[in-house]
């Protein structure tokens, strides 16, 4: 099948959806597909073969942050270009609320069209998808997928209409194996924690306490942390000065040493607070086989399968937190089980598996109707 | 004897007059920064109400048209989303800027029914705030300077009323620099 996949954020900027477009671009490559993708990207950006650069996002603020989209005249007309010349047999764009290039490839295309929605729309935006030219795009897509039961009940109670929950897949092969960092995880024990350091709902604030609780009882027990920060002394400051050498801050890290870090604890933390759709990153470290301790928001009870699968702690209570850890830390057959059972639990989540569930998706909406075109009304411009 | 008296009433008089004046002064400032408020207010409004006929106008890509109904909708909202007005109100300089300083962005629009009346009163809007903004600020300025002095503040001259404070925010439609259409 001749696949065109829409990415309406900048390819060189890591993310959630790029990540997601790239994982599922290659899994229906590997399948057999062909498939073609546009993304905003840097003229300068090396691409993937199968990714087409729409020239670079523009930063501009939208729902009251700064987001790097495609939009404008010349935009639409390379995405009216790209879907012509790629006779696709279906089109499937990723968030088409968000107004960038998955919107404008809704605007001038007709034919079967598949969307993806990410994220669960936050109030203030649900009254701009009802926004008569964003209307008009989401009505024109013929099947839905939502990668969470939360991004489908807002689409569903706001928006109107259902949706299929297809939860993101995981690119389990990359994360199985990794050289840990040197030094790691040592004699006393490690901790890790992946994830924004200023973001309060991923929640390292909260493991902060329980590392203060568990540090005097644990000697060596060290805590590495990979993430973008802005102000590392403030967060430190939270801590006290006698186990601010046990934590270890990497900043942001690249893809491969992300794995690297996995593989360098011996238990890891995922104490995020709210706002997580699926966890990710709690999946990725299942796939690395790592010991898994995370709070008991809906999203990792999911992938966690209630606890089974990776101990979970009543969300936000530090001192709970810091007796999940300190019993694993204590017991390595439970730590062993608990990794295999991960294993196990997150092939439910591997890539390939969800690829074939998107793919069922394309089949529906494929039936009795004809390739993907660009429409005679579509918004000529110059 | 009496000519001290006629003199310690004379400078008392004078005095009274004096700080009655430079009250009166404080007040009348003040009145013009409720003025100069409201007509900034105005155009604001003025300028989002354009915008949101522009995002509207079907001149527009979607995109385009709903990055500016969102900062629209953004300034309406900035009460209830916890944004401060002038975050807002910049924010919706910049999608202006963004969706403006497109390469061709003109020439893509011409021969457009509206289309160039359009434009112009967009821009004229943001040339209007740029204009009642920088009128607020110098009052601004005037009346914190008055209510500054010495012999204001041990006298409490502006009475209750508080200080004013001044409108910051990106009102520019033109980059600075033209090859980044919007500073970060």
């Amino acid at each position: 099948m001749k696949i065109g996949i829409t990415c309406p954020y900048s390819w060189d900027v890591p993310g959630g959806v790029q990540q997601h477009v790239r994982d599922l671009a290659e899994a229906l490559i590997d399948e057999g597909h062909e498939v073609s993708v546009i993304s905003p990207a840097d003229d300068d950006t090396p691409l993937p073969p199968y990714v087409t650069g729409a020239g670079r996002a523009v930063p501009v603020p939208y729902n009251g942050s700064v987001a790097r989209l495609s939009f404008g005249f010349l935009s639409t007309n390379r995405v009216r270009r790209w879907i012509k010349d790629g006779g696709f047999d279906v089109l499937h764009v990723h968030e088409p609320e968000i107004p960038s290039l998955s919107l404008l490839a809704c605007w001038v295309a007709s034919g079967p069209i598949v969307a993806t929605f990410h994220t669960a729309i936050p109030r203030s935006r649900i009254l701009l998808v009802t926004y008569p030219v964003v209307r008009t795009g989401l009505e024109k897509i013929n099947g839905r997928i939502a990668v969470s039961e939360a991004a489908r009940t807002t689409l569903v109670e706001h928006i109107g209409g259902d949706a299929v929950v297809i939860p993101n897949g995981v690119a389990t092969r990359h994360y199985r194996k990794a050289e840990p960092l040197p030094g790691w995880p040592g004699e006393g024990g490690a901790i890790g924690f992946l994830g924004r350091l200023d973001e309060p709902r991923k929640g390292l604030p909260v493991l902060l306490r329980a590392f203060e609780i568990l540090g005097p009882r644990h000697p060596g027990l060290r805590l590495l942390v990979a993430g973008r920060y802005a102000d590392a002394d403030e967060l430190l400051h939270r801590v006290p000065a006698e186990l601010r050498d046990r934590i270890v801050l990497l900043g942001q890290v690249s893809e491969e040493d992300k794995i690297r870090v996995l593989h360098s604890v011996d238990v890891f933390c995922s104490p995020n607070t709210g706002g997580e759709s699926f966890g990710i990153v709690t999946a990725e470290a299942m796939a690395a086989g790592v010991p898994v301790v995370a709070s008991d928001i809906d999203a990792f009870r999911q992938v966690l399968r209630g606890g089974e699968a990776g101990e979970l702690f009543a969300n936000g209570d530090a001192e709970d937190l810091a007796r999940a850890l300190g019993r694993l830390l204590g017991d390595q057959g439970r730590r062993a089980e608990l990794s295999a059972a991960a294993l196990a639990a997150v092939a439910e989540y591997d890539w390939s598996v969800v690829a074939r569930g998107v793919y069922s998706v394309y089949e529906t909406v494929v039936l009795g109707s004809t390739e993907v075109a660009v429409t005679a009304s579509g918004g000529e411009f110059g | 004897m009496i000519t001290d008296i006629v003199i310690v009433i004379a400078a008392a008089l004078f005095m009274g007059v004096y700080v009655s004046w430079r009250a009166g002064r404080i007040d009348r400032l003040h009145t013009r920064v409720d003025m100069a408020r409201a007509a900034l207010d105005a155009t604001l409004l003025r300028r989002a109400s354009v915008a949101l006929e522009l995002a509207t106008s079907g001149l527009l890509d979607p995109a385009t048209s709903l990055l500016l109904a969102s900062a629209v909708h953004g300034t309406r909202d900035s009460r209830s989303t916890d944004r401060p007005r002038d975050l807002a109100e910049s924010d919706l300089t910049r999608a202006l800027r963004a969706a403006f300083s497109q390469p061709g962005f003109r020439t893509s629009m011409t021969g457009k029914d509206g289309a160039d009346e359009l434009l112009e009163e967009v821009e004229g809007a943001a040339h209007q705030v740029f204009l009642a903004r920088k009128f607020y600020n110098d009052v601004v300025a005037a009346t914190r300077d008055a209510r500054g002095r010495p012999l204001a503040r041990v006298l409490r001259l502006s009475g209750r009323a508080r200080a004013p404070e001044f409108f910051e925010m990106d009102d520019s439609l033109v980059a600075e620099n033209a090859s980044t259409p919007l500073s970060l």
